[in-house]
């Protein structure tokens, strides 16, 4: 929030706008963001992902400060789904790296590999679940354990829709499409996978520690 | 590769316009239209809002009158007709009506940067109001729990609707959410990255900026509202226990225990603060247009105009528990949310000394917008006024939920924003249809509607003097009611019945002039900003022809000296004529 206040604050501070002859206001490609606009929904929607989690996360420690909270011990299985989804982050930014220089072959092999982690995450998430539900550690137990369930299952959704636009941009590039048309795509799909895992790195920190 | 900007890469990008039916005018990208879309549907469900008042009203005044009206009826009504006004139908009409219609004209650009999206969030927007809606109709009514859905009454029996109703009041919400945001990033995607050449942010009219902010606010908002829904639905169907503590229902206790209430209330509010500043921004920015257009006088201190925007938006982030102060919480939370509401209350008082200073000394034209305008000045200052009293912990507390704090969340939210959307609607009518409305139902839907609702909530300040609480079925005998108030709550429900009729006047005006209004020309009101310098009038699908507009000043160039006319459109190019700031003097 401060980079956008900062950023909107040097746009406005000494203009004078009544003026049409203000030279501030005259320079070519003022305020102009030379990003591409697809790129900026994408921070925006993390702006409003990033609000999402930072609420439930203070929900979860109002909640934790009142009594009857026991702390959940998380299935060692975890440890083995994060080292998975850092691969599969690798794995888009070596995609990445590869559609800016056109090597289509890697960006297939990049592409695939990125989803077959992440799908393999997702099920190891999946067996997690089913292995604290198993040990009787269920959604309306604890607090402790709800908030597990709830705040792993938020971050798998999300991770799920990306996996929509993972789906569509290999598709395009199997059907033939050149490097150059998936380049967009695979660059918002680098960046919502490494946010997802900052996001379940500070999760699964939160969890481990409370 | 160099980045090129959207509006100068136009010429290099294919454009295709819709040819069918369906594609113009049902399934549209065209924002335009979605805008209208978004419009009607928000008026309609407006309206069904309004027959709940109404109905609200008739037992409030007559409460023995009426026996088809039940308590179980009385609390789905208040609930509903909160809900809708406030989300379905204020936020929708500004940012989904208001929003999407003037952000590509006011800027110069084609359309919105993602017309599918846009697209989308319109039909979402309309599934959310339609599972709201059938709500009514589920066994158990819809839900009585108050607009504020507070737990943990809101599932527990005894409440309307606990079983099946909140559950649809909640999934409707959640597909709002959905929608605004897909909504939202167009709105703040379009504003920063398609603004024609030479528009820079600071020569934006102030309804961009009020929408802009507005956006944000709600983007980082509506999670906090997504959150709370979430973790009630949790409670209610799978038995956990986020805010239900250790509780008895109906004689037995439940399965619940340890979670707190209070933790739903700071979540709701977190949302619900900023929630009325995404109704009230856009009314500022808007209502800072109509009155320098219909003054023919720049905006009084644009540059604070938008910095005040600007601090309001970031400091509604921190006001949300003076919704809180009888809570139970913390007093010293009470101590710093009553200084931040305090001064937040600055730069919206900066905001209308500069209404005022727009209007001194201007050539002021009394048309029905401006009417509007200047009504919005005087329902907004009294009901802000009656805010401070609310802000301040020990005034508060024996006012909290009486009828003082219903009669000023209407005059904030119910009458001055409103007052800003029918000016809004009436000032751009001419461009969304190419006909002038008639002038004399518009003006005659002014007075009896400023005078109305006068009539209506300025009495109610008093009820609350009194004690009288809101959300009561019907107050029964008591000793601190004198018969006076009683009679109060008949005269202001035939006030409200009065006024509930008087709209009809505008639908009339609206309707009708489609067809018989008097061809308004592209520019009836000689205003400077870009959405009137289109091409055609009402703007066609692409909305600038051939070109993109180029923009050389600010909007506000009326009344310059030493120009032949009192206006000068943005697009007009300085060597054409002198800049406000060429008169030699600083002003």
């Amino acid at each position: 929030m401060a980079t956008v206040i900062g950023w909107l604050l040097r746009q406005t501070l000494n203009a004078e706008p009544w003026n049409a002859n203000d030279p501030l206001e005259n320079e070519p490609g003022r305020g102009v963001l030379e990003t591409d606009p697809a790129k900026i929904g994408l921070l925006s929607f993390l702006a409003v992902v990033t609000s999402l989690f930072a609420l439930f996360l203070s929900a979860y420690m109002m909640r934790m400060s009142l009594g009857d909270w026991r702390p959940l011990t998380e299935p060692n299985l975890l440890w083995a789904n994060s080292a998975v989804l850092i691969l599969a982050s690798f794995a888009f930014q070596l995609t990445r790296g590869a559609a800016n220089r056109g090597q289509l072959l890697t960006v297939k092999a990049g592409l695939v590999a990125g989803g077959v982690c992440t799908a393999l995450f997702l099920l190891g998430q999946l067996v997690a679940w089913q292995q604290l539900a198993a040990n009787g550690y269920i959604l309306s137990g604890n607090p402790a354990t709800s908030f597990f369930y709830l705040l792993t299952a938020l971050h798998g959704l999300h991770l799920l829709g990306g996996m929509w636009v993972w789906g569509r941009t290999t598709l395009r590039i199997f059907a033939g499409a050149d490097t150059e048309s998936v380049r967009l795509s695979v660059e918002l799909c680098t960046v919502y996978w490494h946010y997802l895992l900052l996001v379940w790195i500070g999760l699964f920190g939160l969890l481990l520690s409370t | 590769m160099a980045y090129v900007s959207i509006a100068d890469r136009d010429h290099e990008v294919e454009h295709h316009d819709p040819t069918t039916f369906i594609s113009k005018y049902v399934w549209s990208q065209d924002h335009k239209v979605i805008a209208i879309q978004y419009g009607v549907t928000a008026m309609f469900v407006g309206l069904v809002a309004l027959a709940l008042s109404m109905l609200m009203r008739l037992q409030l005044g007559f409460p023995d009158s009426f026996s088809f009206i039940t308590p179980v009826d009385y609390y789905q009504f208040i609930t509903m007709h909160g809900m809708i006004m406030v989300i379905f139908l204020l936020t929708a009409l500004f940012l989904g009506g208001f929003g999407n219609y003037l952000i590509p004209l006011m800027i110069g650009s084609r359309d919105m940067v993602f017309p599918f999206m846009n697209m989308l969030s319109y039909w979402l927007y309309l599934v959310s109001v339609i599972i709201l809606l059938a709500s009514f109709f589920v066994p158990g009514g819809a839900t009585g729990a108050g607009w504020t859905l507070y737990p943990p009454q809101a599932i527990l029996p005894g409440t309307p609707g606990s079983e099946l109703g909140i559950v649809l009041m909640i999934a409707s919400l959640a597909v709002f959410i959905v929608a605004f945001t897909m909504g939202g990033l167009n709105y703040v995607t379009t504003i920063l990255q398609a603004r024609a050449r030479g528009m820079t942010l600071m020569r934006m009219p102030l309804s961009l900026w009020g929408i802009f902010v507005a956006t944000i606010l709600g983007l980082l908002a509506f999670p906090a509202l997504f959150v709370s829904a979430v973790m009630m639905t949790l409670d209610k169907a799978v038995g956990t226990s986020f805010f239900m503590p250790a509780i008895m229902s109906m004689g037995e206790g439940l399965e619940h225990k340890g979670g707190s209430p209070v933790l739903f209330q700071h979540l709701f509010w977190f949302f619900g603060h900023p929630e009325v500043y995404i109704v009230a921004l856009p009314a500022f920015g808007l209502v800072s247009d109509l009155l320098s257009t219909h003054a023919r006088k720049n905006i009084f201190g644009y540059r604070m105009m938008v910095w005040a925007i600007l601090a309001i938006g970031g400091l509604s982030f921190i006001v949300w528990a003076h919704h809180m102060y009888v809570s139970g919480m913390n007093p010293y939370f009470g101590f710093f949310f009553a200084t931040t509401t305090l001064i937040i209350a600055v730069p919206t008082a900066i905001k209308v000394y500069n209404w005022v200073l727009t209007l001194w000394q201007g050539n002021i034209h009394l048309t029905v917008p401006m009417l509007f305008a200047i009504g919005f000045i005087f329902t907004f200052t009294h009901g802000g006024l009656t805010g401070i009293f609310l802000g301040n912990v020990a005034v508060d507390l024996p006012l909290s939920d009486t009828y003082f704090v219903v009669a000023h969340f209407h005059m904030v939210m119910g009458v001055s924003p409103v007052l800003v959307v029918f000016g809004s609607i009436y000032h751009w009518y001419p461009k969304i249809t190419g006909r002038m409305f008639n002038e004399t139902l518009g003006k005659w839907h002014f007075w009896l509607t400023f005078f109305g609702t006068y009539a209506i909530y300025l009495p109610m300040h008093y009820l609350g003097f009194l004690g009288v609480p809101r959300r009561y079925y019907a107050m029964g005998d008591t000793e601190f009611m004198p018969e006076s108030a009683f009679t109060l709550n008949q005269s202001i429900t035939i006030s409200a019945l009065f006024v509930g009729v008087v709209q009809l006047l505008f639908l009339y005006n609206m309707i009708v002039s489609l067809k018989k209004g008097k061809p308004a020309g592209h520019n009836p009101w000689k205003a400077t900003t870009l959405e009137w310098q289109t091409p055609d009038t009402p703007p066609k699908h692409g909305n600038w022809g051939h070109d993109l507009p180029v923009v050389h000043r600010w909007a506000y160039d009326y009344s310059v000296p030493g120009y032949h006319d009192d206006f000068i459109p943005q697009n007009v190019p300085d060597s054409a004529a002198p800049s406000a700031g060429d008169s030699g003097s600083d002003e």
